[in-house]
């Protein structure tokens, strides 16, 4: 464990991005033998708080499709998951809703200026490499400008392409199919070109009927049956297609990347279940295509500079042919243009700043009658800096966001320029003398999310008043961690947290006019939350060939919709009540066993077993808690073999064989009211590195 | 640090024992009882109110109050039929009791659920896609729906129709075309009136009833009244009075009077209504104006007479409790304590609630209810008799 210690210390010296390639090597290096410790560590370069991460095996031994799946794992976030391969999947963080997540793909964030929510059910775990989850944002400070404007910040890293020795390609191909009809093969070719120049491609295609089947079931007061009835979830077929190319530079003093994205999809939109509606006909198609650039230069030990770029194209089709209903086919265009550049200097060996401008264009054109096709403007300039005291490190960020807005209808209104300073504060001490296992932090951050196209120019519904929505967060916590060169433990970790959230102005959906057909927006909501986040994991490795991995999470969240006190019936009002869908318990445990498979006393494969459980405690669908509101708990256990060995007779270097088993006790649940989820299900995976 | 070894064990085992807290099954709904008001001993038993419930929430619910014993019972469906999968249904729309039978329209189940008018227990339903309102007239049931069949053409179009339905068998015997997505329907001896409203039809709003000739049960005449038409409902001077929702631009919602013999508008009330309940000579109603300038919303509640065909108030509520009521959705009049009673739907995802005022307009009672609470039924034991053969 003197490796892990020692890139701990190493890490702490250089720069982040430094820090990953290292660490991705020393991890490289060490996957060499039997086993790989696959916890994942403190180490965040000079991030003040750390984040939740997932990489690299746990990855790959969780029971995960999407990168949504995997986010389950991490504790204060709750996934709305429309349920189904196909159906639509966000992330709500500490309850302060789906909008406050900002989502970065390889460093760049993922727009949505059309409705704000990025689903994370389109993002395939297949090229991933990490994914990390960070409160209020990452507290290093070399970052654009954009990274600071989130409540909370989901980074997914695809693959870097990373050679053995004597090596100058890697092809990995993998083939998973399973319940649902899903068929789903995907390559990887990665090629060194010269000793700075490597490129990675990728494609993944997807096919699913989505057909599973579900039940609903209630029972009368003394338990025997009132009704109970399966069937199956129809118009959730899937078929998606995913090609991502990226090259990958190296220069005396900096690095760079340039990438470009393709996703184009088909899909039915399976709907609600309602009393004789078993099968809805909507149906949506998606491009998205994005380019992305990013150059990093270490000018000097004190400064630093990056630039990145970004053009990103998102068309949308969507039809009701549904002949009973209102026929519908919209298509909705949305472009965005971003630049960013951050400046990092080191003034003294204590003391950072950094200094960064985005600027990004969004437009929206879509054919519905009066559509404005509205663009907005978004200047982004964040000044930051650390500072280290004694066994202090702290950190203040200081964001100014200005957007101004054009339409392109004439004498359509438009909305208030918006100018906001929002500040953030991060500090963390380490109060063990002689070493860093402990560290207590504390942040506070005020953030706002503006309203999206469709909030302001939706036909009808939206509302070109509205103003943006504020979260503000308090956070106190502590962080344990301490590693054993030998004996049963060998590693142990917990984090705790306590929060509270505002949420104010918080645009809600209200009705308008005569007729439930007519909603607007409006700045009408308040919530307050107070949360848990805890979070234990430890490596236990009984036996030289045997390692077990441990992790579990556990939140409580009391998040109260304050929005109408008028409602304040104590029983039936919604004042004070816990919000939509957010249960006061929560967590998840993920255990991964692994065994290295020896014959004759030489190490052949590693066999591997997980069991990951996730549990969602009580909710209500509505603030007013009231038994007709009430949701169950859910709980669901994947269990997953796998077995990774290479066979001396083929070239190639590795395969991997997995079998999964997803909800075991085939529970049946819904996560959103009268959207039924996939009860037991399977997936087969073969993976192939040459 | 073998202290931390532990440690780490105790830890993880809370993890262990709290995720264990189970699901439970899920039982049918309890009715939820409340005494509200005093017991009043009248022909008029008691009265049912449907609650919409929000679109694809499948929430549409059932309360009955019982005058007698002044007792409120909400959401009385599932007990009185626990067998039915998923309940009632997605978005009521309509409710009437005709015969010893309560009929429910359940828009987005696309159904029009019908039940023992005592028991409120199911007897069948008749299915027709994306259904609105209906009367009855002789045995028949007349319901109006959405989903005509489709014409082919760019502009995609598609007329509403009536379905009549023989409510002894709950069979649609016959179906005629109206104009564009059809909503309030009123018969008025062998004739149907149709509001027909086009509100799929944005900018296109339809502005005609449709008037049916029940004998042939084909569309006869188009009456113009306004843009975008809403309900429609006799009374007993020879009157239909019409409301349409305007077009939410440059059209306000008003109230039209037309006159059933030369079936010509005779009258215009100068107000935006949003629904109506006539009883007697009165004609009450509430209106929830919202204004696209000022994005806010106008709400009235007043009186017309429907013989001089004047607004006689414009407050029926006279104690302020107004101030209250968030979002009127329904209004309906007791026939003989002329008791008003209101309901609010608030923001639409949360509990209603149900305000019972006094002839006067003062408070007597209010009780929350399901969500979006909207069409009231009377029980009275008068058409029970009336119908019973």
């Amino acid at each position: 464990m003197k490796r892990i210690a020692t890139v701990f210390a190493w890490i702490v010296l250089v720069t982040t991005s430094q820090a990953q390639v290292r660490q991705e090597e020393e991890i490289r290096k060490d996957s060499t033998h039997a086993l790989r410790e696959v916890s994942v560590f403190g180490q965040q370069g000079k991030a003040i708080v750390p984040s939740q991460r997932l990489n690299g095996q746990q990855l790959e031994s969780l029971s995960a499709f999407s990168v949504a799946d995997a986010i389950r794992y991490f504790s204060g976030v709750q996934l709305k998951d429309y349920g189904g391969v196909g159906g639509l999947k966000t992330v709500d963080i500490r309850s302060m809703g789906t909008h406050h997540m900002g989502v970065f793909y390889d460093g760049i964030q993922l727009g949505n200026a059309q409705n704000g929510q990025i689903d994370l059910g389109k993002f395939s775990l297949d090229n991933v490499e990490e994914i990390s989850l960070y409160n209020g944002q990452k507290s290093e400070i070399f970052q654009s400008a954009k990274d600071y404007g989130s409540s909370g910040t989901i980074y997914i890293r695809t693959r870097r392409p990373r050679f053995a020795e004597g090596k100058s390609y890697n092809v990995k191909a993998t083939y998973k199919t399973g319940s649902f009809g899903l068929v789903n093969p995907s390559v990887l070719w990665e090629q060194q070109w010269t000793p700075r120049i490597s490129s990675s491609l990728s494609g993944e295609f997807v096919t699913a009927t989505g057909k599973y089947p579900f039940r609903y079931r209630r029972v009368l007061s003394n338990g025997t049956v009132a009704w109970d009835t399966t069937a199956t979830r129809q118009n959730g077929d899937i078929q998606s297609l995913r090609l991502e190319g990226a090259v990958f530079g190296k220069m005396d003093k900096g690095v760079w990347t340039a990438k470009a994205y393709y996703y184009d999809s088909e899909r039915g939109l399976p709907g609600a279940i309602v009393n004789n509606v078993w099968k809805r006909e909507q149906r949506q198609w998606d491009r998205n295509f994005f380019t992305q650039a990013s150059l990093k230069r270490f000018e000097s030990e004190n400064y630093e500079w990056q630039v990145n770029a970004k053009y990103a194209r998102d068309f949308m089709h969507y039809l009701n042919p549904d002949t009973t209903l209102l026929y519908i086919n919209n298509h909705f265009t949305q472009r965005e243009a971003y630049v960013s550049t951050a400046h990092h200097v080191t003034l003294t060996p204590q003391w950072d700043v950094n200094l960064s401008a985005d600027y990004q264009w969004n437009t929206l054109d879509a054919d519905l009658k009066n559509f404005v096709e509205p663009q907005r403007h978004t200047l982004f300039v964040a000044l930051a800096s650390t500072y280290e005291l004694w066994r202090f490190r702290l950190m203040g960020s200081l964001l100014g966001t200005h957007v101004f807005e054009q339409v392109k209808r004439e004498g359509a209104r438009k909305p208030d320029n918006q100018i906001q300073y929002t500040p953030a504060l991060f500090a963390t001490c380490y109060p063990l003398r002689g070493n860093k296992d402990l560290s207590l932090r504390a942040f506070y951050k005020r953030i706002f999310r503006m309203p999206t196209f469709n909030d302001l120019y939706y036909t009808d519904i939206g509302n070109v008043a509205l103003k943006p929505e504020f979260t503000t967060q308090y956070n106190l916590g502590l962080f344990y961690q301490h590693e054993w060169a030998r004996g049963l433990f060998r590693h142990f970790e917990t984090k705790v947290d306590g929060y509270f959230n505002k949420v104010d102005n918080k645009i809600i959906a209200v009705p308008k006019g005569n007729g439930q057909y007519r909603w607007m927006m409006m700045n009408l909501g308040y919530v307050e939350i107070r949360g848990i986040d805890v979070t234990a994991q430890t490596v236990l490795r009984p036996h030289r060939d045997w390692m077990l991995n441990l992790c579990a999470n556990y939140t409580y969240q009391k998040a109260q919709d304050f929005s109408d006190p008028t409602d304040n019936d104590p029983v039936m009002g919604t004042y004070g009540g816990q919000i939509a869908y957010i249960p006061w318990h929560s967590g998840s445990l993920t255990t991964h066993l692994e065994w290295a498979v020896r014959s004759r006393g030489k190490h052949i494969g590693n066999l591997g077993l997980n069991y990951s459980y996730i549990y969602t405690g009580e909710r209500y669908h509505v603030s007013a808690n009231i038994p007709a509101n009430h949701e169950e708990p859910w709980y669901t256990s994947d269990l997953g073999i796998s077995y990774d060995f290479r066979l001396q007779r083929l070239p190639v270097e590795k395969i991997r064989l997995s079998l999964e088993c997803n909800n075991l006790f085939d529970q049946q649940y819904d996560v959103v009211l009268n959207y039924p989820m996939p009860g037991r299900n399977w997936k087969v995976t073969l993976k192939i590195d040459v | 640090m073998q202290l931390m070894r532990h440690l780490s064990l105790f830890v993880l085992l809370p993890f262990l024992a709290f995720f264990t807290s189970c699901r439970k099954d899920v039982e049918v709904f309890t009715p939820e009882q409340e005494t509200k008001g005093v017991p009043q001993i009248t022909d008029v038993l008691g009265f049912y109110l449907l609650n919409e419930g929000n679109m694809g929430a499948n929430k549409a619910t059932l309360d009955y109050y019982d005058f007698s014993k002044a007792e409120y019972t909400r959401n009385i469906y599932g007990a009185a039929n626990p067998s039915v999968p998923k309940e009632m249904g997605d978005v009521g729309n309509d409710l009437a009791i005709y015969g010893q039978r309560l009929y429910a329209v359940i828009n987005c189940s696309n159904k029009v659920e019908v039940m023992d008018a005592h028991t409120a227990q199911r007897i069948g339903q008749v299915e027709i896609p994306n259904c609105r309102y209906l009367c009855f007239h002789e045995g028949y049931a007349y319901v109006t729906s959405y989903a005509g069949p489709v014409e082919i053409n760019p502009d995609y179009e598609q007329r509403g129709y009536v379905a009549k339905v023989d409510t002894a068998t709950l069979q649609v015997v016959a179906t005629c075309l109206v104009g564009f997505q059809p909503d309030g329907i009123e018969v008025v001896d062998d004739q149907l009136f149709v509001a027909n409203s086009g509100g799929y039809m944005d900018p296109n709003y339809e502005t005609e009833l449709s008037v049916i000739d029940l004998k042939t049960f084909t569309e006869t005449q188009r009456i113009p009244v306004a843009k975008n038409l809403h309900h429609v409902k006799a009374d007993t001077h020879g009157k239909l009075w019409v409301n349409n929702r305007g077009d939410y631009q440059d059209t306000p919602s008003r109230l039209y009077c037309v006159d059933l013999a030369t079936k010509k508008v005779t009258a215009t009330i100068e107000n935006a209504v949003s629904d109506f309940d006539i009883c007697g000579d009165s004609l009450y109603f509430y209106s929830t104006d919202f204004s696209e300038a000022t994005m806010q919303y106008t709400i009235t509640y007043g009186i017309v007479n429907v013989e001089t065909r004047k607004v006689v108030t414009h407050h029926f509520i006279t104690d302020g409790t107004e101030q209250q009521i968030r979002k009127p959705y329904g209004v309906k009049v007791h026939p003989l304590t002329r008791n008003i009673f209101v309901t609010d739907a608030r923001d639409y995802v949360s509990p209603g609630t149900l305000y019972c005022f006094s002839k006067e307009g003062t408070l007597k009672w209010s009780v929350r209810t399901g969500d979006i609470p909207a069409h009231i039924a009377f029980l009275c034991k008068m058409t029970i008799q009336q119908q019973t053969p």
